[in-house]
């Protein structure tokens, strides 16, 4: 019979050589970074075109989400349906998203439609009209759907606690409302696609099993176009935080859970400070065992889950933690949050907790690495915030050195209320 | 083509083997044949509450997450109205950990006062974050209510009402778990960086000496046909109207279901959808609309359901709906407006697959259905289908005596 009570040996993950596939870059004719991971076992590509076209560049609050949105709503040749159904014919996705600095266009396909698929990517991103009828609707619609949405504690919260971070006027702060939808016109969004997009800068990325002749189908599209010709514009926004540090938002006098968030400023990922930060934000509350889960969820059952994590933008972060915990008890859940931040800055962490949280960081970042899709991503976030080659080899060092000591002294460096802004929306 | 091996240990346990070499990683995947549908109607929720339980440590192992983390490992559970499933990924290398926590919970819990205590309110809570607090939050607890009258589909994985889990005592848990957890009753499933014969020495190690248990025979009373409309009104605190529509369908091994999965996805899969495009941007009755079924195992439902646009009423958007199902029953659809729908469901499985946990979880749930093979022949019964067959299924289906209708109205 075998001892249950004995554990088997592991291998500690922090002794795993953690490698990222490199991946391959080459340039279009017209200086279009082209930037491949060529793996998988499945016939299936990802192609991500990025362009410096997120909010931080408009000039009217939404008008970069709505021109993202709307840029498969018609062009001169096929209406919206036509488009659709071209891409869905092929079993193909084609997802759009706007981001702070950047608005994407990803396509998920079959390999073997590959070719079908570009040209029609081509037609949206050069000749997208923007029909009024288009935008009619799916202004109405998005103006429902936010009135449904206001209704919810917690998306509330999500966006006051950004406006007390960055204030209303910055791009990481804003949010949405029925005038700034109703505000909008079509030519706003004519004049951002011709200048962010038909004349703007482009990255694309490319994941997958790819066609030999990638290359060329790249060029063929896309490398005549006239994009990447100019710098990308420098525009800067102040950031104005909130005064105020507490605030107590009545939403639904019938509630019976809370939506908390607590958050700092935080600075960006090019802080010497940020892997670090990483690790003691999973200690703190970035994993199923963390000191805010074992206590507030596992211990007092407040809550179905509370969660913290670095919030990030290119510029900034924000240390959040994020519950929706009973209306009763959300007081006393605010107070074991600042208990447990007292707990990292006053004790040092134990060598065998801290070790458990690498191991764990690097099994699931080994995890993580799984197929060509998460790779590319790695990639794409280190391009895209100019990190450098070297960036994921000297964050595994950080993770698999750190030490109680650092750890402690990060707490006390940053896990500070008096630093965090405290919401809760019942 | 998904390559996999499977044996049975003399307990009983049914053992999948999937090997790929191409990570360093492994997944152990547990399903447990026991879903909401198991529950006694006095005691629902308890499926899902238990497994929140299984998290609270073992008979000789006080917590089952340190020791994964510890080895590199993450993990989660669901239950669904069917099943109950457990899987974690770590490090090939420290396979071994997972068998050791897997078989320990197996065998037997550690049924603390405490964690049943604690587990409770977390429920409660997800409860209330899910089903209370939450415009709509009711819909499917009233839609199940309205259309299942026999069979235990009648009431959500989280449970009829909230004081069903606040009554649960440990005297239920043990006896739940001595009759559901066990061999006889589990399939295990482990793929990636691993071989056959490792796995057949772990399992053999590890879970060949718990007792197999008895095998659970289900007997659910099956749903007598609906042959009458059933409707309901509803008056909520809800900023907008919203109409749900259900109508029964088919047992997932039926071949029909795969006429029906085709069926949701030409009326609402995708912005070039049936309803999508005459409802949302040509009549503009709705802002958005959807249709989707759960694909359970036994007959389950197909739902259309949609918010209305404001100043819309009630009877030109339901009339609306029946118009386009109306064109589905009279006309055949176009071979291009098959193929399309096929061609999705083919890459929607190749991105499916790309991920070693879903192939895990796949080769458990057709395990559990009786023929692993099926993961390698789902796409063919697909193609199979013709445009005489969605004629048809749409005439059955959408027979009017067969739909339930809740009118979700906006109040205050």
């Amino acid at each position: 019979m075998v001892n249950r009570k004995i554990a088997p040996v592991i291998k500690d993950a922090i002794d795993y050589t953690l490698e990222l596939k490199p991946c391959q870059k080459f340039l279009l004719d017209n200086n279009i970074p082209v930037y491949t991971i060529d793996a998988g076992a499945e016939d299936v590509i990802q192609v991500e075109l990025v362009f410096h076209a997120g909010s931080w560049y408009e000039t009217g609050n939404l008008l970069a989400a709505m021109t993202n949105h709307l840029l498969k709503n018609g062009t001169t040749a096929h209406s919206a349906f036509a488009i659709n159904e071209h891409f869905e014919y092929y079993g193909a996705y084609l997802n759009r998203n706007c981001y702070s600095e950047t608005a994407t266009i990803n396509l998920h396909s079959l390999t073997r439609h590959l070719k079908e698929l570009l040209p029609m990517i081509r037609e949206i991103i050069t000749t997208a009209t923007f029909p009024q009828e288009e935008l009619d609707i799916y202004r109405q619609n998005m103006k429902q759907r936010l009135e449904v949405n206001l209704k919810k504690c917690d998306f509330v919260a999500n966006r006051l606690i950004d406006e007390y971070l960055y204030g209303f006027d910055h791009p990481y702060g804003r949010y949405s409302s029925a005038e700034a939808y109703d505000a909008l016109h079509r030519d706003q969004l004519a004049g951002f696609f011709r200048d962010h997009y038909v004349n703007g800068q482009c990255l694309i990325f490319v994941a997958g099993r790819l066609p030999v002749d990638i290359a060329e189908l790249l060029n063929k599209n896309f490398g005549d176009l006239p994009l990447n010709q100019s710098a990308i514009a420098e525009i800067e926004h102040a950031i104005v935080p909130a005064v105020n540090h507490k605030y107590r938002i009545a939403n639904d006098s019938k509630a019976v859970q809370g939506a908390i968030r607590i958050a700092s400023d935080f600075p960006n990922r090019h802080h010497p400070d940020f892997t670090g930060a990483q690790v003691l934000n999973t200690i703190f509350g970035g994993y199923f065992g963390s000191r805010l889960m074992s206590n507030i969820r596992e211990d007092k059952g407040y809550t179905y889950g509370i969660h913290s994590y670095l919030q990030n933008h290119v510029q900034r972060s924000a240390w959040m933690i994020s519950t929706e915990a009973g209306a009763e008890v959300c007081e006393a859940t605010i107070t074991e949050v600042y208990r447990e931040m007292e707990r990292l800055r006053n004790e040092p962490v134990s060598e065998e907790e801290l070790l458990l949280v690498k191991n764990y960081l690097i099994g699931t970042l080994l995890g993580d690495l799984d197929g060509p899709f998460h790779i590319i991503g790695r990639w794409k976030s280190m391009i895209l915030n100019e990190l450098g080659d070297d960036y994921f080899d000297e964050s595994v060092a950080t993770i698999k050195s750190i030490t109680p000591g650092d750890i402690q002294s990060l707490a006390n460096k940053y896990l500070q209320p008096e630093k965090f802004y405290e919401l809760v929306v019942v | 083509m998904i390559h996999f091996e499977q044996f049975v240990l003399q307990n009983g346990l049914k053992v999948i083997v999937h090997e790929d070499h191409s990570t360093p990683m492994a997944v152990v995947d547990v399903m447990y044949d026991v879903g909401a549908r198991d529950e006694d109607p006095e005691k629902t929720g308890f499926a899902h509450l238990f497994e929140h339980l299984m998290f609270g440590g073992s008979v000789n192992i006080p917590s089952y997450d340190e020791p994964l983390q510890a080895a590199g490992g993450e993990n989660n559970a669901y239950t669904t109205n069917d099943l109950t499933n457990y899987y974690c990924q770590l490090p090939a290398e420290n396979i071994e950990t997972a068998f050791w926590l897997e078989s320990d919970r197996m065998l037997s819990l550690a049924f603390g006062e405490k964690s049943l205590e604690v587990q409770r309110k977390v429920v409660s809570e997800e409860f209330k974050e899910h089903y209370l607090n939450k415009p709509y939050g009711d819909v499917w607890h009233k839609m199940r209510t309205l259309a299942f009258k026999v069979h235990p589909y009648k009431w959500m994985t989280i449970g009829a009402e909230l004081s069903h889990i606040e009554h649960a005592t440990l005297h239920d848990v043990q006896q739940f778990f001595f009759k559901h957890y066990t061999p006889v009753n589990a399939i295990l499933v482990v793929a990636g960086h691993v071989t056959v014969e490792q796995v057949k020495q772990l399992a053999e190690k590890w879970f060949g000496d718990i007792p197999s248990g008895e095998k659970y025979i289900r007997t659910l009373p099956p749903e007598p046909l609906q042959r009458t409309a059933r409707q309901l009104e509803v008056h909520a605190k809800v900023p907008i109207d919203a109409i749900y529509k259900s109508w029964h369908i088919y047992p997932r091994l039926d071949q029909r279901y795969y006429i029906t999965d085709l069926l949701s996805e030409i009326l609402g899969g995708g912005a070039s959808s049936r309803l999508f495009q005459s409802l949302v941007k040509e009549k503009q009755l709705f802002s958005n609309i959807e249709c989707y079924h759960f694909g359970t195992i036994d007959a389950g439902l197909l739902t259309i359901d949609g918010k209305l646009v404001k100043g819309v009423s009630m009877q030109d958007a339901e009339a609306a709906i029946e118009a386009e199902l109306e064109k589905l029953k009279v006309s055949t659809i176009e071979e291009k407006e098959l193929q399309k729908v096929k061609n999705k469901t083919e890459s929607l499985i190749a991105f499916e697959d790309m991920s070693l946990m879903n192939r895990a979880n796949s080769l458990a749930f057709y395990t559990l259905l009786g023929d692993t093979s099926m993961i390698n022949n789902e796409l063919q019964r697909y193609n199979n289908v013709t445009p005489a067959d969605i004629k048809e299924d749409a005439v059955t289906i959408f027979d009017p005596g067969n739909s339930n209708t809740l009118y979700y109205y906006a109040g205050n």
